[in-house]
């Protein structure tokens, strides 16, 4: 009987916790977009995985009917199913390569991700070139000096292995895996706190985060901001591209939806949203 | 005719019943911690061999090379495992000194005046969110020790500058943090010894110090055990503070190197991590969960070792 009772109660703590595990239905429905529905599937890059999430969520609310299945298993895998034809869109977090669309594939540049270096307000230093963020952050510059900068060391900041935007200031200056960090910080909002204290730090962060508190370094004489990123100039970039089989109007209604709601003021906010540069 | 209905003692019927439903109450009451524990300890072995499989057991507890996200991950822990052990040993060395001389004063020497205030600090400072205590030590302790290390490698070539964020000040945000448990716990078992001891010690022309310490002390010896003891059990689980001060890269727990607790490990990386990388940081957890573990057998059987002795 004891036996039994414990069973029970252990049974119906199990189903309390899968309970939880649910996710709250969204029962907010806007009435006009309900009829489009199906599901739509997208694979790719890991870096997107933040904009592609919010941009999930932004479209359950406008079309509760219309699915978005999102896969993150890297930019390479996601172009080859878009060409294999497993994924109806593939994400890349870099722009295609030449035979991948002489395969047929569209690149459609959703947003730009750019990343701005920042130095403490009293580093004089003003300006980098890749070359030298390159020794910066792989040891072998060590002291501001080196560049022409105040005789003070360099406390190199990053984020920790697996952050987006690490992901990709290591991408762009080819650094991967080289890179020699003084302090790992989980958190924009941390890298900003501790390059802003600390004299003589280096930090990186997404462009929309800089502020007053810390300097943006021009890098090869371009200043970082949300123009020199659309124009191309600033270097620390990388595209975020949609990719598709065929142009967007061959594509069915569901992905069209996709394409719009980007388009669309919401669209754009959840590129905002997530720190990202509209490419438009 | 109300009485009736609401007298347990009227009526043995509903006497028995609700001393029945009392006794179930509190069976359930009992369960829930039962069922915690146990499900936590088959949740933090489920999720955490996969990845011992995948890896190796000694690819990932003795190698220290931390490389998550390579094109050839790998999940060496031994540095972080390191550093956990020698954070939390250094935090002891500070810390049981202090905290049990505080504990002595309280308990032995200090007026009831002195006491009432001692006391109050002491109870603050455990109440004070360990977050806190992180944003102190970025503000406080982390320029100092920038200082100290300019000072100390002003010719070196070869030292990485972590701006202060280094496993001294780890070890003292650590070390302030455990006081609270060295001093309450110290000052119990200080309290629980017999006053014949002092009265006897006294009369046998011994001082006050020799007393505390040749008497006093040897006969608590238990109590500051465990307080010890308790002590490593929240300096090895604290997160937020150690987060904020130690800089957190994987390096050999020199003492200014930036370094990562494994409490600090799976919180940095838990964000975004998924695959083998995910499970690898349940199998942080794993480890962590083993360390206390053995913390608490430790502790379970310094107790029982006291009661033999009591006897």
């Amino acid at each position: 009987m004891k036996k039994l009772g414990i069973l029970l109660l252990t049974c119906l703590l199990a189903v309390g916790l899968v309970g939880c595990g649910e996710d709250n239905k969204n029962d907010s429905t806007s009435t006009d977009n309900t009829e489009l529905s199906g599901k739509v599937s997208l694979d790719g890059s890991t870096s997107m995985e933040k904009f592609v999430n919010g941009l999930k969520e932004a479209m359950a609310e406008k079309y509760p009917n219309l699915l978005l299945e999102p896969q993150f298993t890297g930019s390479g895998t996601g172009i080859q199913s878009c060409i294999a034809g497993t994924a109806d869109i593939g994400n890349s977090s870099r722009a295609l390569k030449d035979e991948e669309k002489a395969q047929g594939l569209v690149e459609n540049i959703v947003a730009i991700d750019g990343i701005a270096v920042v130095v403490d307000k009293d580093n004089t230093i003003g300006r980098v070139t890749k070359d030298q963020l390159i020794k910066i952050y792989t040891g072998q510059i060590k002291n501001w000096k080196e560049i022409n900068g105040k005789d003070q060391k360099i406390v190199v900041i990053g984020r920790e292995a697996s952050s987006g935007t690490r992901g990709a200031f290591e991408e762009i200056l080819d650094v991967e895996e080289k890179c020699q960090y003084a302090q790992e910080l989980n958190e924009t909002g941390a890298v900003m706190a501790a390059v802003a204290a600390t004299p003589g730090a280096i930090g990186y962060v997404s462009l929309d985060n800089v502020d007053d508190s810390v300097i943006a370094l021009q890098l090869d004489g371009v200043a970082p901001s949300e123009e020199t990123v659309k124009d191309g100039t600033y270097a620390l970039q990388r595209p975020f591209v949609m990719a598709t089989k065929g142009s967007i109007e061959e594509q069915n209604e569901q992905v069209k939806a996709i394409f719009d709601f980007i388009d669309s003021e919401e669209g754009q906010e959840v590129i905002k949203a997530v720190g990202l540069v509209s490419p438009k | 005719m109300e009485k009736e209905v609401i007298s347990i003692i009227a009526n043995r019927k509903t006497k028995s019943m609700v001393e029945k439903v009392a006794s179930i109450i509190f069976v359930c009451c009992a369960i829930v911690s039962i069922v915690a524990v146990i499900s936590i300890t088959g949740y933090m072995i489920i999720s955490g061999t996969p990845a011992i499989f995948e890896v190796g057991l000694s690819d990932i507890l003795f190698s220290n090379v931390w490389a998550p996200t390579a094109s050839h991950p790998q999940f060496g822990i031994l540095n972080i495992i390191l550093t956990s052990i020698i954070g939390v040993f250094m935090a002891i060395c500070i810390g049981v000194p202090i905290g049990v001389l505080t504990a002595v004063n309280l308990a032995e020497i200090a007026s009831p005046k002195v006491k009432k205030i001692i006391k109050s600090a002491i109870e603050l400072l455990a109440g004070i969110p360990s977050v806190v205590y992180g944003l102190l030590g970025i503000l406080i302790i982390n320029p100092l020790m920038y200082q100290l290390e300019l000072l100390i490698f002003k010719d070196s070539t070869t030292h990485q500058f972590t701006g202060g964020s280094n496993l001294i000040s780890a070890i003292i945000v650590l070390a302030i943090m455990i006081l609270p448990t060295l001093i309450n716990i110290t000052e119990t078992s200080l309290n629980a010894v017999p006053d014949d001891y002092r009265k006897s010690s006294l009369a046998l022309g011994a001082s006050q110090m020799q007393t505390i310490f040749r008497v006093v002390l040897p006969a608590a010896k238990n109590g500051i055990m465990s307080a010890i003891v308790l002590g490593v059990g929240r300096a090895i689980g604290e997160v937020m503070a150690i987060l904020l001060v130690a800089g957190n890269s994987v390096n050999f727990p020199l003492p200014f190197n930036s370094v990562r607790f494994l409490t600090t490990g799976i919180v940095s990386e838990m964000g975004y991590a998924s695959g083998t990388h995910r499970e690898v940081l349940f199998t942080i957890g794993l480890v962590l969960f083993v360390f206390i573990l053995v913390i608490n057998l430790v502790l379970t059987y310094i107790l029982k070792k006291g009661d033999e002795n009591g006897k």
